[in-house]
C-alpha cells in the first residue's frame, strides 16, 4: 500500500539527511520525497511517499516522529487530502506531429512552456494517475525526458 | 560578560554538573584544552591512550551512576575513533555527551587536515548530534545535548564543535530551560491501556515478567519487585537488566534467551502472558519469532514506541516510562497467588539451572562462581563480550542495579576494560572487576596507562583459552569443527583441534610481563585449587591487577539457543 506521508521539520541543514539516512538504514524505500519551507521559515514539510504494508508503516512513522528534528507527521491514507506532483516532460515533436501532441496537451489541461524545431516540452499538474496516463500518450513521440517533482499533499479543509 | 567559545563550554559543564570528562587532545581541540587546563580543579580531566577507550569509560561512567558521560575528543580520527563506542552506547540506550573538536568553519568541506564529517558519519549511532556553527548557539546547544541524552529513551549526543567557534567571543548566559518544540518525551502511561493491562495481568494464569536495560534506566528496581511479588510472577532479566532483581529470590528467572537460563526460556513458550518492561524483543532473547510464545498475549511497557510492535505483534501497549507505569499499575492489580505455574517453572529450574563440569579442571565458569561469592554480588562486573560475557552473565549474581555493565546490543569486544575504569572513578570505593577473554582484552589494552597512572584499582580477570571461543564454539557447533581464524596463540590451526597439542610456551602476549610493563600487577593461574585464593589476594591490592587464568580451551557456553531455533530447542549439553 502506498502511504503519503507529510512531516514537518525543523528547517535545518542535515535533516534531510538525517530522514535520508533512516529509510537506507532501515530498509524502507522512498518512491517520492519533495522539500520545501512553510509559511513559517523555521519549518519545512517533507511529503513521503512510502510503499510497504502496515507493519513497515507503522515503524516508518515511529521512527520519523523519534528523529529529534521532526515536529508532526501526518499519515495521509486515511486522511481526505489533495497529491500534486508537477511535471516537465520534453517530447520529440517535429510538423508532422505536433498538433497531435496539443491535442493531448489540451485534453490533459497541461501547458506548452517552450518549442524548439524537434521538441516541446510540456508542464502539467496533477497526481499520480494523471501523469502517468499523459505520459503514456506520449510516449509513441518519443519522450527525451522527464522531471518531476515528486508528490506534494495537504489536506483538505479545517 | 564576554567569554569565549571554549570557556562557555567548561562554564557549560560545570552547570551540567559534569565531574569528570574522559578524552584526547589534538589540533582542532585546543582552545578547549587550554581551558580545560584552567577548569582542571573543578572538572577531573582523564586523559586515554585511544578515543575508543574514552568513549568506553564515559559509558561505563553513565552506566554505573546514571548519570550522564562526557568526553571529549578532536576531530577527523579523534571523532572516527570515538565511533564504535557510540554506537555501543546508541545500542543500550547510555546516557553520553560527546564533544568533538572540527576544523574551522571556513574549512569545512575543504578536506582540511583532520577533517572528518563527524555529524554526518556518527548520525545513525548517536541519538542526535549537533554542529554548532555559531558560537551564540553554543551555551543552548550544550544543554539540549546533555537534556536529549537523559530524558527519554536515553542516548548519546554528539556535539561537534569547529576551532574558530572555540575561540570566538559571546556573552554567556546558560539557558535556564530546555524546550524542544520538536522533542517531548512522554514518561507518564495513558491511563486507559493501564487498566486494560492490570486486567490482563490479572486474568492470566501463567505470566511472565520480561524486564530489560529500560528498569535500570528509570530505576524502577524497587517497583519491580513490589509488582512482581504482588502478581506472584516470576522476572526474566534480558542481559542489560541484570542486577535489577534480587539474586536468588524465589520469583527470579535470571537471563533469557540464546544462553540464557532454560526455565526462562522455557517460561516465555508455555506462559500466557508477557509483561514486557524496558526491553525489546531482541532476537538475542526470542530465537525463531514464529515460534515465540505461542501461548502468550503480550503487554509491552516502553518509553520508546519504536520499540513496541517491531518485533512481536503486542496485544496492550504502553508508552511510558517504567517507574511511572509500574506504580500506577500496581494500584490496579490483584493479589495473586500462581503456585501452579510456579512449580511447573521449579522443575524446569531443577532439571537445567546452569551448570558446569565440577571437576579438577580449572573451567571459567569456576572462576567467576568464585568471584560472585567473594564480593557477595557487591562488586560492579563489566564484562568484554563472547564467552567471558555470556559466563559472566550466567555465574555473576549482583546484588544490586548498575553492578553489572556489559556491551548488549552491539557486542562491543574492548567494551569491558575502559568501561570498567570509567565505573571505577564514578564509584571509587567499590571493587570493580572486568570479565574478558584474551581476546576481547587485547583490543583497548593500551588502557592500563589510563588506569595505573591515575591510580584506578580494576581487576581484570582473563578468562584465557587461546582462541576467540564464542566464535570457536559456533565454528565447532555448527562449522564441523573447521577452525577458522579463531586461534590466538598459533598462527592457524587451534588448540582445541588436537587434544594432544599443548599451547606454545611462549604466551604471545604473556599478560602477566604485559601488566608488569604497565607498572600493574600480573598474576597467571593455571591450577583450580589457586583460583579463590587469588582473587581474595588481588582484592586487596590496591593496584591494576590482571588475573591471567589459564583455562580450558573447548569449553562451550551452555545452554545454546542455535541461531533460528525456537527457544524450547534450547541445547542443554554435548554429545
Amino acid at each position: 500500500m502506498k502511504h503519503t506521508i507529510s512531516v514537518l521539520v525543523e528547517n535545518k541543514s542535515g535533516v534531510l539527511a538525517r530522514i535520508a539516512t533512516l529509510f537506507a538504514a532501515r530498509g524502507y524505500n522512498i518512491d517520492s520525497l519533495a522539500v520545501g519551507e512553510t509559511d513559517d521559515p523555521t519549518i519545512s514539510r517533507m511529503t513521503i511517499v512510502v510503499n510497504g504494508d502496515e507493519k513497515i508503516l507503522e515503524q516508518v512513522e515511529k521512527q520519523l516522529n523519534k528523529l529529534i528534528d521532526v515536529i508532526k507527521l501526518n499519515d495521509f491514507l486515511n486522511i481526505e487530502h489533495i497529491e500534486r506532483d508537477l511535471v516537465l516532460i520534453k517530447v520529440k515533436a517535429d510538423k508532422n506531429t505536433r498538433n497531435e501532441i496539443l491535442q493531448i496537451v489540451d485534453i490533459f489541461r497541461a501547458k506548452i512552456i517552450d518549442v524548439s524545431v524537434n521538441t516541446v516540452i510540456i508542464e502539467m499538474t496533477g497526481d499520480e494517475d494523471k501523469i502517468q496516463a499523459i505520459l503514456n500518450m506520449l510516449k509513441p513521440f518519443g519522450i527525451k525526458e522527464v522531471a518531476r517533482t515528486g508528490i506534494i499533499a495537504i489536506a483538505r479543509g479545517a | 560578560m564576554l567569554k569565549t567559545g571554549a570557556e562557555i563550554f567548561a562554564e557549560s559543564l560545570l552547570k551540567e554538573n559534569v565531574k569528570v570528562v574522559f578524552g584526547i587532545p589534538g589540533g582542532q581541540v585546543l582552545p578547549i584544552f587550554d581551558k580545560i587546563y584552567d577548569y582542571r580543579n573543578k572538572i577531573r580531566f582523564v586523559l586515554t591512550r585511544h578515543e575508543q577507550g574514552a568513549g568506553h569509560m564515559a559509558d561505563g561512567y553513565a552506566r554505573s551512576t546514571g548519570e550522564v558521560g562526557v568526553c571529549l575528543v578532536t576531530s577527523g580520527p579523534g571523532a572516527t575513533n570515538l565511533t564504535t563506542a557510540l554506537a555501543t552506547a546508541n545500542m543500550d540506550s547510555i546516557p553520553m555527551v560527546a564533544f568533538t573538536g572540527q576544523v574551522a568553519t571556513s574549512l569545512i568541506g575543504n578536506d582540511a587536515f583532520q577533517e572528518a564529517d563527524t555529524t554526518g558519519i556518527t548520525r545513525p549511532v548517536t541519538k542526535h548530534n549537533f554542529l554548532v556553527k555559531d558560537v551564540k548557539e553554543l551555551a543552548k546547544t550544550i544543554h539540549e545535548a546533555f537534556y536529549i541524552a537523559k530524558t527519554g529513551r536515553q542516548g548519546p549526543v554528539l556535539v561537534d564543535i569547529p576551532v574558530d567557534i572555540q575561540r570566538a567571543v559571546t556573552e554567556f548566559e546558560y539557558p535556564e530551560t530546555v524546550d524542544i518544540r520538536s522533542y517531548k518525551p512522554v514518561y507518564t502511561g495513558h491511563a486507559g491501556q493501564i487498566k486494560k493491562a492490570a486486567e490482563l495481568i490479572n486474568s492470566a494464569k501463567q505470566p511472565l515478567l520480561y524486564v530489560g536495560g529500560g528498569i535500570i534506566s528509570s530505576n524502577a528496581s524497587l517497583e519491580l519487585l513490589k509488582l512482581a511479588e504482588k502478581i506472584h510472577t516470576p522476572v526474566t532479566t534480558t542481559l542489560l537488566a541484570i542486577g535489577c532483581f534480587p539474586p536468588n529470590h524465589p520469583l527470579n528467572l535470571y537471563m533469557p534467551g540464546m544462553h540464557g537460563n532454560y526455565a526462562a526460556n522455557l517460561a516465555f513458550q508455555n506462559c500466557d502472558l508477557i509483561i514486557a518492561i524496558g526491553a525489546r524483543f531482541d532476537d538475542r532473547v526470542t530465537g525463531k519469532l514464529t515460534a515465540f510464545a505461542p501461548k502468550a498475549k503480550i503487554i509491552h511497557i516502553d518509553i520508546d514506541p519504536t520499540s513496541i510492535s517491531k518485533n512481536v505483534f503486542v496485544n496492550i501497549p504502553v508508552v511510558g516510562d517504567a517507574k511511572s507505569i509500574i506504580t500506577e499499575l500496581l494500584k490496579y492489580v490483584k493479589k495473586k497467588n500462581n503456585k501452579e505455574w510456579l512449580k511447573k517453572i521449579s522443575e524446569w529450574q531443577k532439571t537445567n539451572p546452569f551448570s558446569y563440569k565440577k571437576d579438577s579442571k580449572l573451567r571459567p565458569q569456576y572462576v567467576i562462581d568464585k568471584i560472585s561469592q567473594i564480593t557477595k554480588g557487591e562488586a560492579i562486573v563489566v564484562t568484554e563480550v563472547g564467552q567471558n560475557q555470556m559466563w559472566a552473565a550466567q555465574y555473576y549474581k549482583p546484588k544490586f542495579p548498575r553492578h553489572f555493565l556489559s556491551s548488549g546490543g552491539l557486542g562491543t569486544m574492548g567494551y569491558g576494560f575502559p568501561a570498567a575504569i570509567g565505573a571505577k572513578i564514578a564509584n571509587p570505593k567499590k571493587i570493580v572487576i572486568d570479565i574478558a577473554g584474551d581476546g576481547s582484552i587485547q583490543m583497548n589494552i593500551q588502557e592500563l596507562a589510563t588506569a595505573v597512572l591515575n591510580n584506578i584499582n580494576v581487576k581484570i580477570v582473563i578468562l584465557n583459552n587461546a582462541c576467540l571461543g564464542m566464535v570457536r564454539q559456533w565454528q565447532e557447533l555448527f562449522y564441523k569443527r573447521r577452525y577458522s581464524a579463531v586461534c590466538l596463540s598459533k598462527p592457524d590451526g587451534c588448540l582445541a583441534m588436537d587434544a594432544s597439542a599443548k599451547r606454545p610456551a611462549a604466551m604471545i602476549p604473556d599478560f602477566v610481563k604485559l601488566a608488569e610493563s604497565y607498572g600493574a600487577v600480573g598474576i597467571r593461574i593455571t591450577k583450580k585449587e589457586d583460583v579463590e585464593s587469588t582473587l581474595i589476594n588481588a582484592l586487596k591490592i590496591d593496584k591494576t591487577v590482571i588475573m591471567d587464568f589459564i583455562v580450558e580451551e573447548e569449553e562451550n557456553v551452555l545452554p545454546m539457543v542455535p541461531a533460528g531455533s525456537a527457544l524450547d530447542e534450547i541445547i542443554t549439553s554435548l554429545a
